[in-house]
């Protein structure tokens, strides 16, 4: 089979892979961008211009590590480009020329006012770059200005703006969205009337990153005081994965999207498309280990539409999209149970103790005597092995190794314990007949009002 | 024989500890992949039963403190334990990620991380008004002494020696732990309460006023000499106690050590394994360890076996001693007789071979083949009972046959792991307060 072909399109803006930097740190100069398209990005969102450069703080980013790990989640209270619009129009017409595969989109954002959109939206423009990006997401800072998520978070304002610019540009008009808002489709539909080519979300998330336990004092701080700032990086992703999906439903939008949020590997791109997006934008990732990142991005994304048979992207853009849709239209009629693997279980009481303390109790736990265990096959542990005159096994301690089992009556199939469990393939929820048929919720008040089905009631004999 | 050659330089890297205290980065890694067991089966496997998932994820998080505290609640020697367990046979040995990640959870470096880092505290509760005397300052005394404390009694501890700590402080290998090291834990022990009463030895009348005077008595008193295996000239010109050998390089500057040219280690236990990587390190051109079974067979741990392959030492395995000879320097050489081991392990049959006697020559030996027990001592107290040389104790209680005396460690056990020394303190701590009528 040929190679897959990774071009996209969205709203008309190409690029020879779906991969972009999102408007951020990593594209605010020719030089970064330069590197970027060097080391394989098919596009750039350029870093927010302004007509009137802002002055920026000192510190700026929040790490949130988990247990060892650095930055699950990040949050800065950066703003727009600081660097004077003649500088920044002068290098996107430069790279734009040095690189004329490669998608530049240039994010903007001035005061609401008419005249100085049309103003900046032509100058912009002149550069050659393939389309805009209207930031009305940004949730710090100019949001206290009047302008990013103070646009975003009302329908009005974003319809107007995005008509304005849509007055003079000729290139595709994306509108960025904030997901500081209760429902983000209300501001999807506003981009759409407003005449938007394309939406991309999501912009960060209003966040406090931490306090200080010896100081007390937020981070990041500036001379000891904070301010809220844009949350974003892996932790966010299946927050941005629901108003991605929330948009590409919607019937009222059926605008293209670019993706974003939290996207760090190839495996996060894929999800975004599947739920709508053409296109997907970076920035947390690339701002922890560089812009050699999108090589592993290519080649996975690759190799896995390979492995799926898929020629382009458009075999499986919006895909999943169908299948997520209200809890009511879940089928009250499927049951799954869990699974344990006995031969690959290392005996860790993960899953017992997520299942007794955190969910509905049904895992048992055994102590077998490690001589009978060891008689019955010791499975993953390997049996015991001597030292010494000392007799040891992993698993085995004080004569007994716990041995645990699914209730399979009692199971509700929540899938917690197949989470938890460390071993991989070791715990399946599999299916399992309930006995009763496929319905909805209405569907089975329905059944239950006529008489036809008892109430469901959760299985008996949970502890 | 001749005093180390060896510079202080070189032997300062010799004897520094085997593995290198963690940095902050090293324990935060290990300790992220610990999963947290529930009833964890490296706690189980655990003679003073720490609570490991506890202290280990107390480090994750910055607890260093509250994990050092979790690890002195189950055990008073957390330190000393993180350094000289065989964590590789215990809770290392039960640890899960062996077979996930092919390597346990580094538990032994991360107790000894927590107890390098944290600053533990601990409040003993009410005066209880009663009072125990302890009987030897090792690890099942100083255990011992520690918890009684903690409840709320009066403890006094009674120390032959010059310090306390017992073997741990002086009987094992010093780059596996120092006398300084043990004597910070006992240390701890003293500023919680408890009065240690060094170069105190106790007979038969001082126990018995010991008896009269508090309300009970635990007895620690380990083992005795070195075992003398009678072979025909060992007490002679250049044969040791292998204990006093290693004994001798915590108490004098190491540049003052005395070491053979050719060394023989007699005994296949732990000791003998400590003995021999000593003498490699000061500088031996050879050392030989001669036991009488086979590898499988050696009371010695396997890790123990490979630290010493390491370190240059060789092996004389199925080899009885029969005679030591010397000429005009000294001690020449063992006579000794290879043997035919029929059977595994300590019941298998061992006949000499017929016209298999070699020589070893030697310049140094070291006897490492266990110590006798204290039993005159026992015999010397009415009521005390015994099992052969062994001083009897309940179990579960350490109770002796002897009212409200109590005892444990080697002194019952006939010379375990010093952890078990400090589970047996332990035991025999609340034994002791159910005793007083404390509860068990």
């Amino acid at each position: 089979m040929n190679r897959p072909s990774l071009s996209t399109d969205t709203c008309g803006i190409k690029s020879p892979n779906p991969f972009w930097l999102a408007s951020a740190p990593p594209t605010n100069s020719g030089y970064q961008v330069r590197r970027a398209f060097e080391a394989g990005w098919g596009g750039v969102v350029w870093k927010t211009l302004a007509d009137e450069p802002v002055v920026n703080v000192s510190s700026r980013y929040g790490g949130l590590d988990y247990d060892g790990r650095k930055i699950m989640g990040f949050n800065n209270i950066e703003l727009i480009s600081d660097r004077t619009l003649e500088d920044n129009l002068r290098e996107i017409a430069e790279v734009k020329r040095e690189f004329p595969d490669r998608a530049i989109v240039v994010s903007l954002m001035v005061a609401s006012e008419r005249e100085r959109w049309h103003e900046i939206v032509k100058r912009t423009e002149d550069t050659g770059c393939d389309g805009l990006e209207l930031n009305f997401g940004c949730p710090h800072g100019m949001s206290e200005r009047g302008m990013g998520s103070a646009v975003g978070q009302v329908p009005e304002y974003t319809e107007m703006i995005t008509e304005w610019v849509k007055e003079v540009a000729r290139t595709p008009v994306l509108v960025k969205l904030t997901p500081n808002v209760t429902d983000v489709r209300a501001v999807g539909r506003a981009a759409k009337q407003g005449g938007a080519d394309g939406l991309s979300l999501i912009n960060t998330i209003n966040s406090i990153m931490g306090v200080d336990l010896d100081d007390f004092r937020p981070m990041p701080h500036v001379a000891g005081r904070g301010s809220h700032g844009g949350y974003c990086g892996p932790a966010v992703k299946p927050i941005a994965l629901h108003m991605v999906h929330a948009v590409s439903a919607d019937p009222e939008i059926g605008l293209p999207v670019s993706g974003i949020g939290g996207i760090q590997a190839w495996q996060d791109a894929v999800e975004f498309m599947l739920l709508g997006a053409s296109s997907v934008q970076v920035c947390t990732a690339v701002m922890h280990y560089g812009f050699r990142l999108v090589e592993h991005m290519i080649s996975g994304l690759e190799g896995w539409m390979a492995e799926k048979g898929f020629a382009g992207l458009d075999d499986f853009v919006g895909r999943s999209v169908p299948l997520i849709g209200d809890w009511c239209q879940l089928d009250l009629g499927y049951r799954v149970v869990a699974e344990i693997d006995q031969d690959r279980c290392v005996h860790c009481g993960i899953c017992y103790i997520a299942c007794e303390d955190g969910s509905h109790q049904s895992i048992d736990i055994t102590q077998v005597p490690e001589d009978e265990f060891v008689a019955a096959g010791a499975g993953a542990l390997g049996g015991f092995e001597t030292s010494g005159g000392a007799r040891f096994m992993p698993g085995a301690g004080d004569g007994y190794v716990n041995v645990f089992e699914i209730d399979a009556d009692t199971c509700v199939g929540c899938n917690l314990c197949s989470l938890a469990c460390p071993v991989a393939d070791c715990i399946a929820m599999v299916e399992k007949e309930s006995g009763l048929p496929s319905m909805t919720v209405s569907e089975y008040n329905a059944k239950v009002a006529a008489g036809e089905l008892e109430a469901i009631r959760p299985p008996e004999g949970h502890r | 024989m001749r005093k180390t050659t060896r510079s202080e330089a070189e032997l300062n890297a010799a004897f520094a500890p085997l593995y290198p205290s963690f940095t902050v980065e090293e324990a935060t890694a290990q300790a992220s992949r610990c999963l947290f067991c529930y009833d964890a089966p490296c706690t189980r496997a655990c003679p003073t039963a720490i609570d490991v998932p506890r202290f280990i994820r107390q480090i994750l998080h910055g607890n260093d403190t509250g994990a050092a505290e979790t690890i002195l609640e189950a055990n008073a020697l957390g330190d000393t334990c993180a350094r000289v367990c065989p964590t590789e046979v215990l809770c290392e040995g039960a640890c899960v990620d062996r077979p996930l990640q092919g390597a346990p959870v580094p538990i032994g470096r991360l107790q000894r991380f927590a107890m390098e880092n944290g600053a533990p505290s601990f409040e003993a509760a009410a005066d209880s008004g009663r009072s125990v005397a302890i009987v030897g300052g090792g690890p099942a005394g100083l255990s011992c002494a520690w918890e009684l404390r903690r409840l709320g009694h009066a403890v006094t501890v009674h120390e032959a020696g010059r310090v306390a700590g017992g073997l741990g402080a002086l009987g094992i290998a010093l780059y596996k732990v120092s006398t300084d090291e043990v004597e910070a834990e006992v240390e701890r022990i003293r500023a919680a309460g408890v009065t240690i009463h060094l170069e105190s030895p106790v007979g038969p009348s001082e126990f018995t006023e010991l008896r009269q005077t508090h309300d009970a008595l635990f007895l620690g008193v380990g083992l005795g000499d070195t075992f003398s295996p009678g072979i025909a000239g060992e007490d002679g010109d250049g044969v040791f106690e292998a204990l006093g050998f290693i004994r001798s390089l915590h108490e004098a500057p190491w540049t003052e050590a005395v070491v053979g040219s050719r060394v023989l280690v007699l005994g296949g236990g732990n000791t003998a394994i400590d003995a021999a990587i000593n003498a490699a390190k000061l500088g031996a051109e050879s050392v030989t360890l001669v036991y009488r079974r086979d590898e499988a067979s050696m009371p010695a741990y396997a890790h123990e076996v490979g630290h010493a392959r390491a370190a240059g030492v060789e092996f004389e395995w199925m080899t009885m001693p029969l005679e030591f000879l010397r000429g005009s320097g000294g001690l020449r050489c063992l006579r000794a007789q290879r043997l035919a081991m029929d059977g595994d392990g300590r019941a298998a049959k061992l006949t000499p071979i017929d016209g298999a006697e070699f020589e070893l020559e030697c310049d140094m030996t070291l006897l490492a083949m266990g110590q006798e027990p204290l039993t005159d001592f026992f015999r010397s107290i009415d009521g005390l009972a015994m099992e052969g040389n062994r001083l009897v104790a309940d179990p579960d209680t350490c109770a002796t046959a002897l009212s409200g005396v109590f005892a444990g460690g080697d002194c019952v056990n006939g010379g375990a792991e010093l952890v078990h020394a400090v589970a047996e303190g332990k035991r025999a701590a609340f034994g002791i307060h159910a005793h007083l009528g404390g509860g068990s």
